[in-house]
């Protein structure tokens, strides 16, 4: 094995960029020099080996999860489980449905730990992991997409929010999607809480049975798949709009049974240009031509 | 890399996740892909660099270590939307996620799409060559895959591709109607076949091949543009020129430019129909002989000479508006044209009309577009969203390369597929086209609506094995 994690500074000499196999993170912090050189260091030997840790434990980690009991040894592994038991009741999940958030997590835990920080984030392909100190905030910015500036919203984070983490999940993502969602973007307690729950409403943004929605067993795409010969969407078609409509709706459903339960602060659910927001507090709230300014509404007001 | 004897399959060794990877698909860090069963690397993003002079220097863009993380530094570099494992079947692409310390935010996650179900080539084809009848359907492997539409100046226009040949028809109409386009916007040839006319080899830069002939030449005009243009040439020279051509066939006695010369009458009798003097329609039938008909024997879109005018001696130039069929005729007793070696002057006007067609290529621009989805929202001032929406849309690039962005209502936009970086389109099962589009984030509508977005900076995997790509200043092609 040729295999050496990369961990250096991008050019401009602030942020560290971390990777190793499939992890790519992004790592800032704002804090005095000493702290934010002892951050940082702490990042990168937190960061060494930690591909290495979770392979130990890949074959259990791609097993669906039991809701009741843990039998994975990693701290990253063990976190993991924890995100997506919630789901593994009523779902079929994995532990693998939370890994990137779990990686943001353990990165900016181990900074925060080793030095005062006022404020961090760790960036794990769209799963991020937030830190804020006292008074701190963070603005965070979510483009639907980059060909329309008309719909970005942001919101903003502060010290106080119980959301230090954000993921988002849909069929574009690295990772397969059960559903047809574009994108759903997540707000919770955690980075891992987030990508656990990015996964379970991207999945019931669906249109079960629908011609237009092009599936594929996932082993048939990769292997060794978490998710085995279930169906992940490959192609979506044209939608009507009341399709688009429904298909959402099973996406809010779920996003506010979630809210309900403790487990999500907020989501925005997007599907061709139409979106739906669920408790999200936009500061900026810009919505495209498609959306329905009362459905947004409704939705944000849940 | 290891190989998995009982399948097609490979095990990338390259981290400890030990993917299993099929052929044309990437393993769970999209950075590794098993291109025909080789274990190839494919996460570069693709940044191009437009050099002002197009001279092509090529600029290192992390080598020195001084990239200072912009997206949009000058308006000549940008990072295009083509992203790893473009070039493979199933090419999905991933978020585009791009991470900025602007004024007030911190991050932004985008998502990209680029998937065109309404999409597909304009071909034109530099041929006077008789390709088929207007509206006639074009096939590749025997699928419909488009038409041929309305000729323009010198070049056959075909129509390929659009969402009733990709998801109207038969899964294998849209399956081969996929694979058409996608070939034809990649720049490889493609066989395509005309009902009741020809079959001709396209590909982007390159001259077209019908019916197993390579095209050469455009022609320098219409038949009587040709004899406007070089009558002083052959003035005193020879008593007679017909220009051959499938359009306009034009007479030089007949014709004005003749008769301001005081050129005189020769008896010469044409076929077809007379539009003004000097000028015939359809001398002959359409085919891929001289100046675009069918004819072999330019002879045969004479009739006799008038005998009240033409004299024994007289002698004749015939000559097709590519100056690739030419003749030198003299009459003899019976006022009957007999072909005679043809003096070296007139070879000469030959020649410089030869030089003068320029050469015969196939051009395709990719057209692709999406309605309502790729129109920007709205805002409590809708003005100055369309302002800023109209600004945006000069900056609209597909991988890399100018586009023209139809006026009027959605993005539909065209591009010149040789402009691209080789393999930049892919496509997805739908079937529908994947085609990078970039729009640059640089928005100063953001500002006024407190986003204050004036610089994108790319987040992932950008800094390491970024390729650098010259953008071609211009098409290559055989002649470039």
């Amino acid at each position: 094995m040729s295999r050496a994690p990369q961990i250096r500074f991008l050019a401009d000499g602030k942020r560290l960029h971390l990777q190793d196999g499939p992890i790519d993170l992004i790592v800032e912090a704002c804090a005095g020099e000493a702290s934010l050189r002892a951050a940082y260091d702490a990042a990168a030997r937190r960061f060494v080996g930690l591909l290495d840790e979770l392979c130990d434990e890949l074959k259990m980690l791609r097993q669906a999860a039991d809701p009741m009991h843990c039998l994975l040894q990693g701290t990253v592994a063990r976190r993991m489980h924890a995100a997506v038991a919630p789901f593994a009741a009523d779902h079929f999940i994995t532990p693998m449905a939370a890994v990137a958030g779990s990686v943001a997590e353990e990165i900016l835990g181990a900074m925060v730990q080793e030095a005062r920080l006022e404020r961090a984030y760790v960036n794990n392909g769209g799963d991020i992991a937030l830190h804020l100190a006292e008074g701190e905030r963070f603005t965070v910015g979510l483009i639907d997409r980059p060909d329309r500036q008309g719909l970005m919203r942001t919101t903003v984070i502060d010290a106080d929010d119980p959301s230090q983490g954000i993921a988002t999940s849909g069929r574009h993502g690295r990772s397969f999607s059960l559903g047809i969602a574009d994108a759903v973007t997540v707000l919770a307690r955690t980075a891992s809480q987030a990508d656990a729950a990015a996964t379970i409403i991207a999945n019931a943004v669906d249109l079960p049975e629908h011609p237009a929605v092009l599936r594929c067993s996932a082993h048939d795409l990769q292997p060794d798949s978490d998710l085995g010969a279930r169906l992940v969407t490959r192609g979506v078609g044209r939608l009507s709009r009341d399709e688009v409509a429904t298909a959402l709706d099973a996406g809010a459903t779920s996003a506010r049974a979630l809210l309900a339960a403790g487990l999500i602060d907020g989501a925005a659910l997007r599907l061709c240009s139409e979106a739906v927001l669920v408790a999200l507090r936009p500061v900026k709230l810009r919505e495209s031509r498609e959306v329905h300014q009362d459905r947004i509404e409704s939705a944000a007001h849940v | 890399m290891l190989t998995d004897a009982t399948a097609d399959k490979i095990r990338c060794d390259a981290c400890p996740v030990m993917c299993y990877i099929k052929p044309g698909a990437a393993g769970a860090c999209d950075r590794y892909a098993n291109h025909n069963g080789e274990l190839v690397r494919v996460d570069p993003h693709i940044v191009l660099e437009r050099t002002v002079s197009h001279g092509g220097r090529l600029v290192p863009f992390q080598a020195t270590g001084d990239w200072d993380g912009e997206l949009v530094r000058e308006p000549s570099v940008f990072v295009t939307a083509i992203g790893a494992g473009t070039t493979y079947p199933d090419y999905k692409p991933a978020p585009f996620i791009v991470s900025s310390e602007i004024d007030g935010v911190d991050m932004v996650t985008v998502v990209t799409e680029g998937i065109f179900s309404y999409c597909g080539v304009k071909v034109k084809i530099d041929t006077d060559r008789y390709l088929g009848p207007e509206t006639a359907t074009v096939r590749a492997q025997g699928e419909a895959v488009g038409h041929v539409t309305t000729s323009e100046y010198g070049s056959q226009m075909l129509s390929l591709g659009g969402v009733h040949h990709l998801t109207g028809g038969s899964k294998k109409e849209g399956r081969v109607t996929c694979d058409a386009l996608m070939d034809l916007s990649n720049c490889k040839p493609v066989e395509l076949t005309i009902d009741g006319g020809a079959t001709v080899v396209v590909q982007a830069g390159y001259p077209p091949i019908v019916n197993g002939v390579a095209e050469e030449r455009m022609r320098v005009g219409c038949g009587s543009a040709t004899i406007g243009m070089f009558a002083k040439q052959w003035h005193g020279k020879v008593d007679e020129v017909v220009v051959v051509d499938d359009h306009i066939t034009g007479v030089l006695s007949e014709h004005q430019a003749g008769k301001l010369l005081d050129i005189p009458d020769t008896g010469i009798k044409m076929k077809g129909r007379r539009s003004t003097p000097g000028r015939y329609f359809q001398v002959a039938e359409p085919g891929t002989g001289w100046g675009g008909t069918m004819i072999s024997d330019p002879l045969s879109v004479l009739g006799p000479f008038d005998p009240r005018t033409a004299r024994s001696g007289m002698t004749m130039l015939m000559v097709s508006t590519t100056g690739e069929h030419s003749a030198y005729y003299e009459l003899d007793e019976t006022l009957r044209p007999i072909e005679k070696p043809m003096p070296a002057d007139l070879r000469q006007s030959v020649e410089r009309i030869q030089e003068n067609c320029e050469p015969a290529l196939c051009t395709v621009l990719f057209m692709g577009g999406a309605g309502g989805s790729l129109r920007a929202g709205v805002t409590d001032n809708p003005v100055r969203l369309t302002r800023s929406v109209k600004e945006a849309l000069t900056r609209v690039t597909s991988g890399g390369a100018p586009v023209y962005v139809w006026p009027g209502g959605g993005i539909t936009f065209m591009v010149d597929v040789t402009r691209l970086p080789a393999g930049a389109f892919g496509y997805v099962p739908t079937p529908a086209l994947v085609a990078p589009i970039e729009f640059t984030l640089r928005l100063s509508d953001y500002a006024a609506l407190g986003g204050h977005m004036d610089h994108v900076r790319p987040l992932a995997s950008l800094k390491e094995n970024t390729e650098i790509r010259q953008m071609s200043p211009r098409p290559p092609g055989p002649r470039a």
